[in-house]
């Protein structure tokens, strides 16, 4: 039998917006302030879903996660650089030959650089939390080194293309292409990752394994095999949103995942550890918070971020959506 | 009488103990050794994170919990001194003040974020810790007004730590006798103090019982031990001794601010520090912190010469670059690890043992 969803976390969200447009009164501010809330949270949802994902699997904190956003930065600003000719361009098209290129291969890239971590880095040291958190904070160390070796210490440009920048005006309210892009491609992923999840067997196994991995071993699969495939495809994730943050941001520097870092373990401790649906729903509270509150009262916002995360544990101490672990 | 001040933990290897009497009558004699300015900072330097790293090393190596907000409370306390010498007079009574504030607030800060989360997985521990830590950091930079935000605060010290002041009037032994000489005293008194107590602390039946919670939680709490309780103390004790180390900092430098005590870079350090130098043995803080800091500050020489050397070899010139000395030290760490959980300390102890 399946159980139903639940509803509340989706209904608190709502009720935050609404409550939102009515302390702000003004509509058209509103709906600027939601959609960039909405484009925040789904980056922070795409790079941040990879890593509660590989730890209700398998118990594992990847604390270099941060790492891989800064190598989606990094190969999509050189991958732009190359193709100048199409990103300087004043079509459309031209413009979205250079972007597509730019984040395969900061998902490619990042997804290798994944795999590579998780055979040198991370498979030595299963089941023992402490030096987990030792060795990936010690990668990341060496990484981010390694990222100035090859791009340098310096702050790196990465200029959206023309046809990217500015803004939609709908009547008086002003939406950032930009932002509206990053909702697209969000949604995009959540919705391939639902249908992956639910839809197929892999994510059935997923689930299962999630919930309980010596039943599934039991049964004769190799949760391994699925758990490196799951971190692959969390640090291509990860590159991903690296990319696309870093032209939202128009510049990439080696702190770029550290940064992002913070924030990800807010989303995925609001969401509850190893939840793909909490992950989702409490990207999008940060998001939306983040930006009501930053409007709302400058003062508050730096905090409002861990507030929230207080107060969602104070209601719910495993997070919004708590995995069920035997 | 020196096993008795060791708390009977000695150092049970030769060359370890070799290594440490050297380390102790460098930092005892320092303004004799090595006249001049930037040796002296280092010293001071060292005697600082030897006592920062041990206070974390009874978190990381003797309770098995991942804090990343040591710095943190390395911060509030140099913060609680700068803010009250800048705000009050700039007496011992201000210092006082100061430290007592700093303390009461890191003890409060300490004991919520251990109440609030030891009670989980290390995992989840080492994750709030990181949020508190950046989002303190985040704090101490926009509120410019308490704390100077990215500037920070310079202040003055006591009359007796001032540069200026002079005891004698003639040079002893060729050292002036002076604030400065006073303040190094100071620090290095102060750390090596507070270390003794650190492994009073470790060897007593409280430290026992962390390590038996590192080894194994579960059994622990089956013999009756309130794990998270035992836990939260460490974690608040840890907090009070970094939060004295950080005034001990702030007054050396006369100055506090984001980049000498917040920066998670820092954090880094006491990472490195730590593991290197061996967790779980106290040892390995004065070992480790001594060995890092005297890198930070000499191995980028060593490295430039290297660097020049390799004039004309692609790739391995930026890979010796000065600025990437802590490239090596981070795969030392990531080796470290995996192959010598004890760092140097332990390696040391293991082969006076064959």
């Amino acid at each position: 039998m399946k159980p139903g969803i639940d509803w509340i976390p989706p209904a608190l969200l709502l009720a935050i917006a609404l409550g939102a447009l009515a302390m702000i009164g003004n509509p058209s501010t509103w709906v600027t302030l939601t959609v960039a809330g909405l484009a925040m949270g789904l980056l922070i949802f795409i790079m941040s879903s990879g890593l509660t994902l590989v730890f209700g699997l398998m118990d594992v904190m990847n604390f270099a996660h941060g790492l891989f956003i800064a190598i989606g930065a990094y190969v999509a600003a050189s991958t732009l650089k190359l193709l100048s000719a199409a990103a300087g361009s004043q079509s459309f098209l031209a413009n979205l030959g250079a972007v597509l290129p730019a984040m395969l291969a900061a998902v490619l890239i990042a997804g290798l650089l994944g795999l590579a971590f998780e055979r040198v880095i991370i498979k030595p040291v299963y089941g023992q939390h402490l030096k987990q958190i030792l060795i990936t904070t010690g990668g990341m160390i060496v990484a981010e080194q390694l990222i100035h070796v090859f791009w340098g210490p310096d702050l790196l440009p990465l200029p959206r293309p023309a046809t990217l920048r500015g803004s939609f005006l709908i009547g008086d309210m002003a939406i950032e292409k930009f932002r509206l892009i990053a909702v697209i491609v969000g949604l995009a992923v959540f919705a391939a990752m639902l249908l992956l999840l639910n839809r197929t067997k892999i994510g059935l196994l997923i689930r299962a394994g999630v919930e309980n991995k010596e039943m599934v071993e039991a049964m004769g699969y190799r949760i391994r095999r699925l758990f490196v495939g799951v971190f692959v495809a969390g640090s291509a994730l990860a590159g991903l949103g690296g990319a696309l943050w870093g032209m939202y941001q128009e510049s990439v520097t080696v702190h770029i995942g550290a940064n992002m870092m913070v924030l990800i373990f807010i989303v995925i401790i609001i969401g509850g550890l190893g939840s793909i649906g909490g992950c989702f729903a409490g990207a999008v509270l940060v998001g939306l918070v983040a930006n009501y509150v930053g409007y709302l009262s400058p003062k508050i916002a730096l905090g409002s971020n861990i507030l929230l995360m207080v107060l969602v544990l104070l209601w719910r101490p495993q997070g919004l959506y708590p995995v069920s672990k035997q | 009488m020196i096993m008795n001040l060791l708390s009977g933990d000695g150092p049970r290897s030769r060359i370890l103990t070799a290594l440490l009497v050297a380390i102790f009558f460098a930092l005892a004699l320092a303004p004799f050794l090595f006249p001049g300015t930037r040796p002296l900072d280092v010293a001071a330097k060292v005697c600082v994170f030897v006592l920062l790293v041990a206070s974390y090393d009874l978190l990381l190596g003797y309770t098995g919990i991942v804090s990343f907000a040591h710095t943190m409370f390395f911060g509030i306390g140099g913060y609680g001194v700068a803010i009250a010498m800048s705000r009050l007079e700039a007496g011992w009574a201000s210092v006082a003040l100061g430290t007592a504030a700093a303390l009461v607030l890191s003890l409060v800060l300490s004991f919520l974020i251990g109440l609030f989360s030891l009670r989980v997985k290390a995992i989840f521990f080492a994750m709030i810790t990181l949020a508190v830590a950046s989002f303190f950091a985040i704090l101490a930079s926009q509120l410019s007004d308490l704390t100077g935000g990215e500037d920070g605060i310079t202040f003055k010290v006591p009359e007796l730590l001032r540069p200026a002041t002079r005891l004698l009037a003639e040079p002893f032994l060729g050292v002036a006798i002076g604030g400065r000489f006073v303040t190094y005293y100071l620090v290095f008194g102060a750390s090596l103090l507070l270390f003794l107590a650190l492994l009073r602390v470790v060897n007593s039946p409280f430290g026992r019982v962390l390590l038996a919670i590192r080894e194994n939680d579960f059994r622990a709490e089956a013999l009756g031990y309130r794990t998270v309780i035992y836990r939260t103390l460490a974690n608040c004790l840890g907090a009070l001794v970094a939060t004295l180390a950080g005034v001990l900092y702030a007054l050396w430098l006369r100055y506090t601010g984001p980049n000498t005590t917040l920066d998670f870079a820092i954090m880094i350090d006491i990472l490195l520090m730590v593991v290197i130098g061996g967790m779980g043995t106290m040892y390995g803080a004065a070992i480790g912190a001594t060995i890092f800091v005297v890198a930070q500050n000499y191995l980028q020489d060593a490295m430039k010469a290297l660097s020049g050397a390799m004039q004309g070899v692609p790739l391995l010139p930026d890979l010796f670059h000065p600025d990437r000395w802590l490239l090596w030290l981070g795969v030392l760490f990531v080796l470290s690890v995996y192959y010598f959980p004890f760092g140097i300390v332990g390696q040391l102890r293991a082969k006076a043992k064959k």
